[in-house]
């Protein structure tokens, strides 16, 4: 699904905000990323969302090397993909329903075929009396719940989330792991960036913990950490 | 779900107030110029096509002291060599109250019972299909009648096609300094909605779109804004045509083409803003498309 091979990225050129990052990512596997502020979290799902390009090394994106790809198979690509921005990145001036059908509207899906999956995932993320509403009418966890939907309307194959419950309290949050778990356990690979180290010990899944520029892979938390952190966030 | 809008919203940018006047002006000025030039090229040939097969013989007047008997010898001679050239169809001496009619704009009424030497004019037709030779029959005339004149008007509508060439080319001069200069504010434009919009149009990049996706958007706002600007600057110019109309409708008889639209100048006003919007188009796609791929 996804792999890195000694991979580097920087922005411009400046230094290098992660280098000799090596992971593999299966299909249908549940990662978490963290690490500190200013550790690359951002930088790392940046890359795998082909917002940014390695400066060195090789990055494959279901099993195609990036660094050959044209535009139009970058755009390919990025369609198998859904992101949750960690500043959400709605069109302010598009309705609520305008921008989660934003996915299926550029991949030239039927109009009507459109409406319906937009009224059902609206009603499932909660928001489906603010169909017709602009953004900046909606509060912060309400626009998270879009920019969500926005993401998996698609049915991606990967989905990547940046601080996706940076905005909510703990009992929202753990409500949207669920809802990321339900999209796992359907085949979607998800990878979420979190500093939020309760909510990483809380759910049963592997750590890519970002430190000094680059990564180690950390296996699922034991059931006893598990049950420690589900006590401390109850 | 309420009226979709586009996904990049360009219909709020300065452009959409500026553009479509800017489109309306160029509009005007191109229709005014072709359709000035197409109705000069009707009115030298409509006087081309009046005066082909027609020549005037000029005889000048006798000097002081010649009889009328000799002076009517003048003209016989001249006639006789006409009627004798094959080629020439018909011969008309005109009489002098006709002369006097055709010179009374510059010297005035009463001239045929003044005592002014006037020449003798005769109006020859000859056969288009196989005309006679004029530099030999001017030759004759002159020999005849040392003095005659044969005028077939080439030298006189010759200035009258330079001045309607040369209105064509000043015509389109201007229609390729408008059109680049339309191109140039569509391209302008274009790239100030990019950049106004970079935030827009990444986060469609993101989400999957492709650079012709969002050409798409400035296309279709390029043509809408050149539909609107072109039918306003179509208006204005028939406006403006009918306005002349009116003025010169008096001397409409002298100048005959001049205020009457052909079929193909109605045509040339309607199709004016459909091109001007389709090129609109065009700019603003190959200007997306060029710019995007210069983008990372």
């Amino acid at each position: 699904m996804v792999r890195f091979e000694d991979v580097a990225t920087n922005y411009g050129t400046g230094p290098d905000i992660l280098h000799a990052v090596s992971l593999h990512l299966s299909p249908g596997s549940f990662h978490f990323v963290s690490g500190p502020s200013g550790s690359g979290k951002s930088s790392l799902l940046r890359l795998m969302y082909l917002a940014n390009r390695p400066s060195n090394g090789r990055m494959t994106l279901f099993g195609r090397d990036v660094e050959g790809l044209t535009r139009d198979e970058r755009a390919m690509l990025r369609r198998r993909i859904g992101v949750v921005f960690q500043d959400f990145r709605l069109l302010k001036h598009l309705s609520v329903a305008e921008n989660v059908a934003l996915p299926l509207r550029i991949a030239g899906r039927r109009e009507d075929k459109i409406r319906e999956h937009v009224t059902e995932l609206l009603a499932w993320v909660g928001l489906a009396d603010h169909f017709d509403d602009l953004p900046a009418t909606l509060s912060g966890g309400q626009q998270q719940r879009v920019a969500i939907a926005r993401a998996v309307i698609g049915q991606p194959s990967l989905l990547l989330a940046d601080e996706p419950t940076g905005n909510v309290d703990d009992r929202i949050a753990v409500r949207l792991l669920y809802l990321f778990e339900e999209l796992n356990k359907l085949g979607t690979t998800v990878v979420i960036a979190t500093h939020n180290q309760a909510l990483v010990s809380r759910f049963s899944h592997a750590v890519l913990a970002l430190g000094e520029g680059t990564v180690r892979v950390e296996p699922p938390p034991d059931s006893k950490a598990r049950d420690a952190a589900e006590g401390s966030m109850a | 779900m309420r009226r979709r809008p586009a996904d990049v919203p360009l219909a709020k940018d300065v452009s959409d107030r500026f553009l479509p006047w800017l489109v309306a002006f160029m509009v005007y000025f191109v229709a005014l110029a072709v359709i000035s030039a197409t109705t000069m090229h009707k009115l030298v040939e409509r006087w081309d096509k009046g005066l082909s097969g027609q020549l005037t013989v000029e005889v000048p007047p006798p000097g002081p002291g010649v009889s009328e008997t000799e002076r009517r010898g003048r003209i016989d001679r001249v006639v006789q060599i006409l009627n004798r050239t094959i080629g020439v169809e018909e011969v008309a001496l005109y009489g002098a109250e006709e002369i006097a009619e055709l010179l009374e704009p510059w010297l005035g009424a009463g001239l045929a019972e003044q005592d002014l030497p006037l020449p003798e004019m005769i109006a020859v037709t000859i056969d288009t299909e196989a005309p006679p030779d004029l530099a030999v029959l001017a030759e004759q005339l002159d020999e005849a009648v040392p003095g005659t004149l044969l005028n077939d008007h080439k030298r006189w509508l010759g200035k009258f096609l330079d001045l309607a060439r040369t209105i064509q080319i000043f015509a389109g001069a201007i229609v390729l300094l408008v059109g680049s200069i339309a191109v140039m504010a569509v391209v302008f434009v274009t790239r100030t909605g990019l950049s106004v919009h970079r935030e827009v149009i990444e986060i469609l990049h993101l989400i999957g779109a492709h650079d012709p996706y969002i050409a798409r958007q400035f296309q279709r706002h390029a043509l809408a804004l050149g539909l609107r600007g072109g039918a306003i600057g179509s208006v204005f110019a028939l406006a403006t045509i009918l306005a002349i109309g009116q003025v010169l409708g008096p001397v409409e008889s002298a100048l005959p083409p001049v205020l009457s639209l052909s079929a193909a100048e109605w045509g040339l006003l309607v199709l004016l803003p459909i091109v001007t919007a389709a090129v609109a188009m065009v700019t603003a796609r190959l200007t997306v498309l060029g710019t995007l791929t210069r983008m990372p």
